[in-house]
């Protein structure tokens, strides 16, 4: 038996031993344990360090909340860390280790930070390390200097580098009311919801349902409250219109009742089972919330309230009566309200000793005295604990005679023994999700709380999320809001029977007592009473800058606990009411929620794959692939030993002397349809298109709204009312989305249908002085020759059985031919014209040669037309209409796009031949000093073998001028800088007899 | 943030791009109004309250509509199809193609 | 001896930390100033500081409807960098730059600007052309930059995925190592101590209502505090420009008004000194001197002063946290907010006189106000003592959209969304 097991008692499985290891030591545990439960109930109190100070920290609490005892779980070479042991359930095997501390949780060399006390307190970074004015260590140095020491000392645990092996899942769900919390209230309204007939779903990040009523000593319908949360949460998974969601945080609260839900599916066992997910992350749309999530009780604030052995009332209750731990031996309380009494009850039932219940309330009521006569020890009202004692184990409390109403402590301080207490500072409702969909909290005097605010989404609350504090009521307030949430008209029931124990939820207006001494607000984050005083001092009065000036609450608890006595120190320093002071909004996630949920499938698989038809045969035949957008294509088929230059150099010449191959299949490709089409194409592109014959295609140019240049590509003229429009692979989708605004939006009255189907066609570009023979070669039903299929011509033919359609255009500049088939047919006619051609030489080439090619002959493509470059600026004026506005029209000829100084496309020659980069920039002159006055870069550069020397694109500050003229490159990335000659952007066949040929 | 689309019902706001202020009229394309151009191309309506903005259904239908919706609180307080509501002036376009 | 110092730190602390005096007073409102500036954010508390410390103009109300440092300057990622591609916004961005590597001293105030560098990672050829026009641009105008290769990335950051069968490889990245971090609220704080020590009023809970006219003329606003008449009315209220020139009566402006989330994570030791951008989508991560990853990606993209955004882009953000760092999905995200802001045509700023008489604009930083905090006071302040732009903002001028000047480092044209 572990030495603080309690012999009986407890919802722990006492026949299921559970192994697993803290810090290399070996523990046991029982089924129902939390790591924190089973460490306390082997006797352990030292859990972690505090952030700052280093100081040593047991537990605090025993659920979500817990600043204090944070842990990382460790599964092979896989880190989790800043996990709260108090939320995580032991099972065989698991490894955790406490964290933020060198060499041991035992002896922690950072705890000299404690000594620099005073001077670390509040503001202490902004007022120091700004370091010398001038010298080596001026500027930013010192700083930098003393940072880099600060962030080795700093943070939580850490984080692994090992990929995570287990998969998250993201799930959908849609319910009529959702209820958030299994706690008595809880389950009563699920239970009113469902007897309804609507959809349900019952959130609970606890593994078993049940909220307080597993851990209160009460009675519930005759039986102890567990069995009765039992006994409910069995009759509702019976039910088909249920759904229960266990160890799920229910953590956000979105626009339309969209809430997000942090399902731990598998954090309670060594590894997910097969086809488990670890965690699944819940979007679950609902008519209507019901907020049961409780409240959460709040520490008191006083000299030594963070020594190992103080915990929170409610805390030992739960160890005591849901985990059958009893946390020390000899127990003092100390509690400004009646709610602790019930702790003390449970202790004594299980074999604690009370060594002295404090209040620091002079008149209690009559139950809580009774209590205490009942349980022992000594009873001190209007007293405080001024101090604690022990090291990293509390040993004994200072006690001193304390008045309530003036905070004023008198007498002599007496010393009390015990190792471990219990404080109470009174309760807050958990009212964070009401606060992400709702307005300012409401502050409550009597509860000394902020209340539940005004619903801004369609949300009712119930039992202690609304600050009632009884079971009684919580069982009330839960049918009520089930029935309300579920849109049926409010009905008595005869409610199940609860013990009214006669306590008074009403705490004494006092959170902090104050002392000689550091006394802790935000525990993680070591924020102590006089850092908040300090704050005050300095003016960082507003909730928001006490925050962020003390870092009080930005801890991973969140501030949970440490809030509402924050704000009354600051209240009580500015002498003005805690609402005064601020409330704060708390925003999503309620809890820490794990990156990997959030990815879900997205983890390991950011972004689909664009495969082209013919990917398969690409990959087979050698290509090296590489991304452009989603799409993966071809950049060169290199032979063994090549280098890319070689490589794209030789499939270059090929194209140029015989005969090559091209997957142009990313091409985006939008169906435009209808009587108007014309009309249509008319508007959206620059040139005109109505007047284009059936049969045959036109290269457009589309301009934005603001008059630069959109896009660029063919349209063919299939039919009278049918076009197929190409666009540059980069810009499909953005051309889909500016084509239907305009046709939905702007001109609905145009009878037009656009229809994406790129993805329908598959499409290869033969070109190549002998690209006609090989398509005689394998064509049928049509014919190729220059008659047939005159340049920018269509046909309809069929290669190998499968229908083609084909038009001769070009981009590489040579006679050249695009061959559309259906997506399905791509490989087939592709493998069908790689073998026509094998006989004369043909070969498949990729992206570079492509732009080799394209270079060569002066086209433009996406590095070009890069959102910042006109018409004119690209030399493509001959393509405005002068007949007919088009969209962009009325906006291109503004003064700042017309004006002198813009970049303008040029060709570039390297007058040493020497290749310069694409991202190089030209400049008139070099200067020793370093590089400047840039009037332009390079957009592309290649070896060109047709013309045997290295040739560039480049955008250049009035560049059409500078033609003939010398300047030079000025690359001081790569370290490359050289003369060049502007020359104009057409270096190959500028008349364009070869594709014409 | 859920949009009901007029077609599909309500949808997720991923489903939806949105295209902005849906208080701007295109001129007519034939006018040399640069004011009035300017003011289409750059100018928005940008109220803290209820804004008239254009949403396209892309991951759906495709359909644009027209959604009143409170930049402050996300509540949509109405949705209807873009092409009913008239931001275009487009007498200036010649009629060609088909219809010439 | 400075005020703040280590020698007065450990004064105060042998004091018992008595001796502290707030780092600005709470004046009540004078009834009339030289200069009022609507919005105590960084950039209204920045103009007023070089108001009084450039200019000598020292009669200065900056009015703030909350409490100081509310806006942007409290809900941003930190970044500060100068890596912009064209040279209009690389000369305002290296101005600021060159003014971060001083400010603490400047200030007396530590705002932890640390230059541990910011690298964009590059995905595709294309890509990293267009990413080495960029660094020759800023090396160009005076900025560093350097290309950096898988295996250095690698080597800078440990759990990074450089492996060639990532979805997306990481080919390269562009790094501006003095680019770096500061904490956000000392900035706001800072220039409020400063602005504060040279006699500007600084008024917080008060809320313009209203402008005053004389004619086309601003005379000055009403506020929750009462009237208040200037000479020169600046307007400094990122997130809510719109709003607030509503009230002067101009309807339209060339901005939309997003929602940005960003996020933090809980605390880890520290392994991320740089803070990196993910480039085949919209990601950047940090990490503060807590621990925290600072991370945030793409906007909401609809227009919103709500200061929260919804569960699509928390979970594309996070999405692309684990396509750059796969180790990191045992992280836990602890907090997530959101800020406006105000997105301009052309995705650069505005920096001007007007539109009205007696009024100033700034405007329309998108991301990218807080790295411009001192750069944008500066020049703003010049802009109202002289009334007319220093070189610097001339370019930022709020008719440049319709002249067709436009400074669009992304090409993305007038949709907002996109820049």
């Amino acid at each position: 038996m572990s030495p603080r097991r309690a012999v009986s008692g407890g919802r722990i499985d006492r026949l299921r031993t559970i192994r697993f290891t803290f810090d290399g030591h070996s523990y046991t545990g029982h089924a129902g344990d939390t790591l924190a439960s089973a460490l306390l109930a082997n006797g352990v109190t030292l859990f972690g360090r505090s952030f700052k100070y280093h100081r040593p920290r047991g537990v605090l609490t025993a659920g979500v909340e817990e600043p204090n005892a944070l842990v990382t779980v460790l599964s092979g070479a896989v880190r989790e860390p800043n996990i709260p042991a108090t939320m995580l359930e032991v099972y065989d095997g698991l490894i955790a280790e406490s964290q933020n501390r060198f060499p041991s949780l035992e002896y922690d060399v950072g705890a000299i930070n404690q000594l620099g006390g005073k001077l670390l307190g509040a503001g202490f970074y902004y007022k120091t390390f700004m370091g010398p004015v001038i010298g080596p260590l001026k500027g930013t140095r010192f700083w930098m200097f003393c940072e880099h020491f600060i962030r080795r000392a700093a943070g939580l645990g850490r984080a692994g580098t090992e990929r995570e092996p287990s998969r998250y899942e993201r799930m959908n769900a849609f319910c009529d009311v959702l209820v958030v919390g299994a706690g008595p209230a809880g389950l009563m309204a699920a239970k009113a919801a469902a007897d309804k007939g609507v959809r349900v779903i019952l959130a609970d990040l606890d593994a078993n349902p049940g909220g307080s009523a597993n851990w209160s000593d009460e009675t519930i319908d005759g039986m102890a409250a567990a069995d009765w949360a039992a006994e409910t949460v069995r009759e509702l998974k019976a039910r088909e219109n249920v759904r229960m969601l266990p160890r799920t945080t229910v953590w956000g609260y979105y626009d339309n009742n969209t809430l997000a839900a942090l399902e731990r599916v598998a954090d309670h066992k060594l590894a997910p089972a097969k086809g488990e997910p670890r965690h699944r992350q819940w979007t679950i749309r609902t008519g209507a919330v019901v907020l049961a999530t409780g409240a959460l009780e709040r520490p008191l604030v006083f000299p030594g309230n963070d020594r190992p052995g103080v915990m929170l009332a409610s805390a030992v209750e739960r160890y005591v009566n849901q985990y059958g731990v009893l946390p020390g031996r000899k127990f003092a309380i100390f509690t400004n309200n009646d709610s602790a009494y019930r702790a003390a009850l449970a202790l004594k039932k299980a074999g604690g000793e009370i060594a002295a219940i404090v209040d620091l309330r002079e008149k209690i009521s009559p139950a809580a005295r009774e209590i205490a006569g009942k349980v022992g020890g000594a009873h001190h009202t209007g007293h405080a604990v001024i101090d604690t004692e022990g090291g990293k184990q509390l040993t004994g409390i200072k006690v001193q005679r304390f008045d309530d109403r003036t905070g004023v402590l008198s007498d002599d301080p007496r010393n009390i023994p015990a190792d471990c207490l219990l404080i109470s500072g009174g309760w807050s409702p958990t009212i964070h999700l009401a606060s992400q969909a709702g307005l300012n909290p409401v502050w409550s005097d009597e509860l000394q709380a902020f209340l539940p605010p005004q619903a801004t989404q369609n949300w009712v609350g119930a039992g202690g999320f609304n600050g009632g504090f009884t079971t009684a009521g919580a069982l009330a307030e839960g049918h009520a809001a089930g029935l309300k949430a579920a849109g049926a008209p409010a009905a008595a029931i005869e409610l199940p029977a609860v013990d009214d124990d006669g306590l008074d939820p009403k705490p004494a207006p006092v959170l902090e007592i104050k002392a000689k001494g550091k006394a802790f607000v935000d525990h993680q984050h070591d924020v102590t009473a006089d850092d908040v005083r300090l704050a005050h001092q300095e003016g960082f009065v507003s909730v928001e800058h006490l925050k962020r000036y003390t870092t009080l609450g930005m801890a991973t608890d969140q501030g949970k606990s440490s809030n509402v006595p924050g704000l009354a120190i600051m209240a009580d320093a500015l002498g003005k009411q805690i609402p005064e002071v601020g409330t704060t909004r708390f925003r999503p996630p309620f809890a820490p929620v794990s990156v990997g949920s959030l990815a879900a499938e997205r983890y390991g698989d950011i972004r689909p794959d664009r495969l082209t038809p013919m990917h398969d045969w690409h990959l087979e035949n050698g290509a090296t692939m590489y991304g452009a957008g989603l799409w993966h294509r071809p950049m060169i088929y290199a032979l063994p030993g090549e280098t890319v230059e070689q490589a794209y150099v030789r499939e270059t010449k090929t194209v140029r002397e015989g005969v090559g191959l091209v997957d142009v299949s990313t091409l985006g490709k939008i169906a435009v349809q209808g009587p108007d089409a014309g009309e249509f194409l008319d508007r959206v592109y620059t040139n005109m298109f109505s007047t284009l014959a059936v049969g045959k295609a036109r290269y457009g140019l589309m301009l934005r709204e603001d008059g630069l240049v959109l896009d660029d590509g063919t349209t063919w003229r299939l039919g009278q009312h049918d076009f197929l429009m190409t666009t540059t692979t980069a810009n499909a989708g953005k051309v889909m989305q500016h084509l239907e605004y305009l046709l939905d939006v702007v001109w609905p009255e145009l009878k037009v249908q656009l229809t994406s189907v790129t993805d329908q066609w598959a499409g290869a570009a033969i070109a190549g002085p002998k690209s006609r023979d090989v398509l005689a070669a394998c064509l049928t039903g049509t014919k190729a020759d220059n008659e047939t299929l005159p340049f920018m011509g269509i046909v309809r033919g069929e290669i190998d059985g499968a229908p083609v359609m084909i038009c001769r255009l070009s981009f590489s500049g040579e006679l050249a031919y695009e061959v559309y088939c259906g997506a399905g047919h791509g490989t087939h006619v592709w493998e069908a014209l790689m073998k026509a051609g094998k006989p004369f030489g043909i070969v498949p080439y990729g992206l570079e040669a492509l732009g080799t090619m394209r270079i060569e002959k002066g086209h433009v493509t996406g590095a070009e037309i890069d959102g910042r470059t006109t018409a004119r600026d690209l030399h493509l004026d001959w393509m405005l209409s002068k007949k007919k506005p088009f969209v962009g029209s009325a906006m291109m000829d503004r003064e700042g796009l017309v004006g002198e100084g813009r970049l303008q496309l040029v060709g570039i020659v390297p007058l040493n031949n020497r290749p310069v980069n694409g991202g190089a920039h030209i400049v008139e002159e070099l200067y020793e000093d370093g590089p400047r006055d840039s009037i332009g870069h390079v957009t592309a550069m290649c070896y060109s073998p047709t013309l045997g020397k290295y040739i560039a694109l480049a955008l250049v500050k009035d560049g059409k001028s500078r033609r003939g003229t010398r300047a030079f490159v000025s690359d001081p990335l790569r370290k490359r800088f050289g003369p060049v000659e502007i020359v104009s952007h057409h270096f190959y066949d500028p008349e364009g007899n070869r594709m014409h040929g | 943030m859920l949009i009901t689309c007029p077609y599909c019902g309500p949808r997720d706001v991923s489903e939806y791009s949105y295209q902005g202020d849906g208080n701007r009229t295109r001129p007519d394309p034939a006018s040399t109004d640069q004011e009035a151009w300017n003011a289409y191309v750059y100018d928005r309506l940008n109220p803290r309250g209820e804004h008239h903005e254009i949403w396209q259904h892309s991951g759906g239908c495709r359909a644009h509509l027209k959604v009143t919706r409170n930049t402050l609180t996300h509540v949509i307080s109405s949705v209807g199809f873009a092409r009913d509501a008239g931001h275009r002036k487009s007498d200036g376009h010649r009629k060609t193609g088909a219809e010439a | 001896m400075a005020e703040y110092s280590v020698f007065s730190l450990l004064r105060n602390a042998f004091s018992g930390n008595r001796d502290w005096k707030p780092a600005w007073r709470k004046p009540d409102p004078k009834p009339s100033y030289d200069v009022i500036v609507i919005g105590g954010g960084g950039h209204g508390l920045s103009t007023a500081y070089y108001l009084a410390k450039e200019h000598g103009i020292t009669n200065v109300a900056v009015l703030e409807k909350g409490y100081l440092g509310s806006g942007n300057v409290g809900r941003n990622t930190t970044a500060v960098r100068s890596n912009y591609l064209l040279p209009e916004n690389i000369h305002l961005y290296e101005h600021s730059m060159k003014m971060w590597e001083n400010l603490s001293h400047d200030l007396n105030y530590n705002v932890m600007f640390s230059q541990r560098g910011v690298l964009n990672l590059a995905h595709t050829p294309a890509q990293l052309d267009d990413y080495a026009r960029r660094g020759n641009a800023i090396i160009h105008s005076g900025a560093d930059s350097v290309l950096m290769t898988p295996a250095e990335i690698e080597w800078l950051m440990p759990g990074i995925d450089a492996s060639g069968s990532a979805r997306f490889p990481i080919i390269g990245g562009l790094m501006q190592w003095r680019a770096g971090t500061a904490r956000h609220d000392a900035v706001a704080w800072g220039y409020a101590r400063g602005a504060d020590r040279r006699g500007v009023d600084i008024l917080e809970n008060c809320e313009v209502t209203g402008f005053i006219k004389d004619g086309d003329r601003v005379v000055g606003v009403t506020t929750t505090r009462g009237e208040i008449r200037a000479n020169k009315v600046a307007v400094a209220v990122a997130g809510s420009t719109g709003h607030v020139m509503n009230m002067a009566g101009i309807d339209k402006l060339p901005i939309e008004s997003h929602v940005l989330q960003a996020f933090v994570s809980e605390s880890l030791k520290p392994f991320l000194d740089t803070v990196v951008t993910f480039g085949m989508g919209h990601f950047y991560v940090g990490q503060s001197d807590k621990g925290g990853l600072i991370y945030g990606g793409d906007l909401d993209g609809y227009n919103s002063y709500a200061q929260r955004g919804n569960l699509p882009i928390v979970e594309e953000v996070n999405s692309e946290m684990l396509a750059l760092f796969p180790s990191l999905a045992r992280v836990r995200v602890l907090r997530s907010w959101g800020g406006v802001c105000d997105m301009s045509m052309d995705g650069s700023p505005i920096i001007t006189t007007g539109p009205l008489p007696g009024m100033y604009l700034n405007c329309g930083w998108c991301y990218g106000g807080f790295k411009a905090t001192p750069a944008s006071g500066w020049c703003f302040a010049y802009t109202i003592a002289k009334d007319e732009p220093h070189p610097i903002n001339a370019p930022f001028t709020l008719d440049r959209f319709h002249r067709g000047a436009i400074i669009d480092d992304k090409g993305q044209g007038s949709t907002p969304r996109l820049h």
